[in-house]
């Protein structure tokens, strides 16, 4: 892809929205050391969202996105749920995939991206929320990391299925009461990113989005991992506030007592991947 | 027009289940019929200078700087907006941005109607947007507003267009524009 498809026509400038022209000048594009400390100075790859005010998933995405390393070549694909709200206002390519299919749509793209730009790298990154993971997904999630496929998968879990009205999911706590589940949970929270690194995961990582930097890094981790070594898997913290109970400034405080308990830092990297990690890290890229 | 198979999953009409198809080579089309170039391009001159806030909608090949061609393409369109006294409102990418969208400063491909509404436009020209979303807001035009919309495409035209130049590249808009400031100086006699 060339980055002239930025640039705008002189002739028609004028007749070309701001946050366009904006996207053009103000954009990280083509920066590998760009991360979350952008953000308040350059132009963001998400101008606005249609998530709930002070949604922990909005701050999410503004992270990840502005932590890829290379957006410019980077396809994003994505399921039903909160977060498919969003990407229609992303400037990104975005593929959408029917429920739970992600990982094997994000697949084939990559494999066909690997044939159709074999000197360009092409990054893939699934972003989905819990349902689509972990229940309805699993089958393709596990299925990809079994087979190697050099994608980047990102769950955001808010522990429900908020988006209907508050269903039970395989990541709600073991007792937890919802609107469409009075009876509380039978079963233990599904410990996936357990199940990604018996599946062949090469890096793994667990936490909630109240530290931006620790985002930034685990992505970048994460994809750098994928593009030259195999599956990646990132599992997010991103708690529906509205299903909770909690008000819109509650987020980050919810975020942050859970990063004393079930969703404490976790990280886990093959050999391999270290390798790729510290090479990244001597480049200054990380 | 079927109810069911292919163009029953369309809400809209489609010109090519009415026995509309689009030109052959070197040929235009203005509605049903097949005409010479030449001819299109005045009655396309013509719908744009007497119908009411005739509108230029060009789309990302035009409006980026992909090649030289879209640059040369770029200053035609900002030369056939002043021969037409046309408006510019851009289709500058596809997202589906609604109901953020803003009709009076872009056009959407998912509700292109919207765009037409709200600026009472009844002649328009679709030039440099991919085929298969001009192939959407034609159709979606077509049904729901009395906007005369005319496809300039580099391509194989649009059926759905009431007027369809196929094959246009910046030297055949230069031709465009030509006959445009001729049919313009012919009106002004009237």
């Amino acid at each position: 892809m060339s980055y002239n498809i930025y640039e705008i026509n002189e002739d028609l400038k004028e007749f070309i929205p701001k946050e366009i022209v904006d996207l053009q000048e103000r954009a990280t594009w083509g920066n590998p050391k760009r991360g979350v400390m952008d953000l308040p100075y350059s132009k963001e790859l998400v101008e606005e969202h249609s998530l709930c005010a002070g949604c922990p998933e909005s701050a999410a995405l503004r992270y990840i996105l502005a932590s890829l390393p290379n957006p410019e070549d980077t396809i994003i694909v994505n399921s039903t749920g909160c977060t498919s709200l969003v990407f229609p206002h992303i400037a990104l390519h975005t593929v959408h995939s029917l429920f739970g299919n992600q990982n094997a749509v994000a697949s084939g793209i990559k494999r066909v991206l690997e044939i159709r730009f074999p000197d360009k790298v092409k990054d893939v990154v699934v972003l989905a929320g819990d349902g689509a993971t972990v229940d309805i997904g699993l089958d393709c999630t596990l299925q990809s990391f079994f087979r190697q496929e050099r994608i980047t998968t990102i769950c955001f879990d808010n522990e429900v299925y908020a988006n209907t009205g508050g269903q039970e999911s395989g990541l709600t706590v073991k007792g937890y009461v919802f609107k469409m589940a009075p009876k509380g949970k039978q079963f233990d929270k599904v410990p996936m990113w357990q199940l990604a690194i018996d599946s062949g995961c090469h890096y793994v990582a667990r936490l909630t989005v109240s530290s931006p930097k620790r985002v930034e890094q685990v992505i970048k981790k994460a994809i750098y991992v994928a593009r030259e070594v195999g599956p990646t898997y990132v599992h997010l913290y991103t708690p529906c506030i509205l299903e909770i109970g909690l008000n819109s400034d509650d987020g980050l405080e919810e975020m942050r007592n859970r990063d004393k308990e079930r969703f404490a830092f976790f990280e886990y990297m093959t050999p391999h991947a270290e390798e790729v990690i510290n090479k990244v890290k001597e480049e200054c890229l990380l | 027009m079927a109810h069911i198979g292919q163009s029953g999953y369309s809400p809209y009409p489609v010109a090519v289940y009415e026995g509309i198809l689009t030109p052959p080579p070197g040929k235009a089309l203005i509605f049903n019929e097949i005409v010479d170039e030449d001819i299109a391009m005045r009655e396309a001159a013509k719908a744009m200078l007497t119908r009411q806030n005739p509108t230029i909608f060009p789309g990302p090949q035009v409006l980026y700087a992909w090649n030289e061609e879209a640059k040369e393409k770029a200053k035609l369109v900002r030369k056939m907006a002043e021969v037409l006294g046309a408006k510019i409102i851009p289709m500058y990418d596809y997202r589906p941005k609604y109901p953020k969208i803003n009709p009076s400063v872009e056009i959407n491909p998912n509700h292109p109607n919207l765009t037409i509404w709200h600026n009472k436009i009844k002649a328009c020209i679709f030039v440099g947007v991919h085929c298969h979303y001009a192939n959407v807001a034609l159709k979606i035009i077509r049904a729901e507003t009395d906007c005369f919309t005319i496809a300039m495409c580099s391509m194989a035209g649009h059926e759905d267009a009431m007027i369809t130049l196929r094959d246009q590249h910046a030297e055949d808009m230069e031709r465009f524009i030509k006959i445009a400031e001729e049919v313009k100086r012919e009106l002004k006699q009237y």
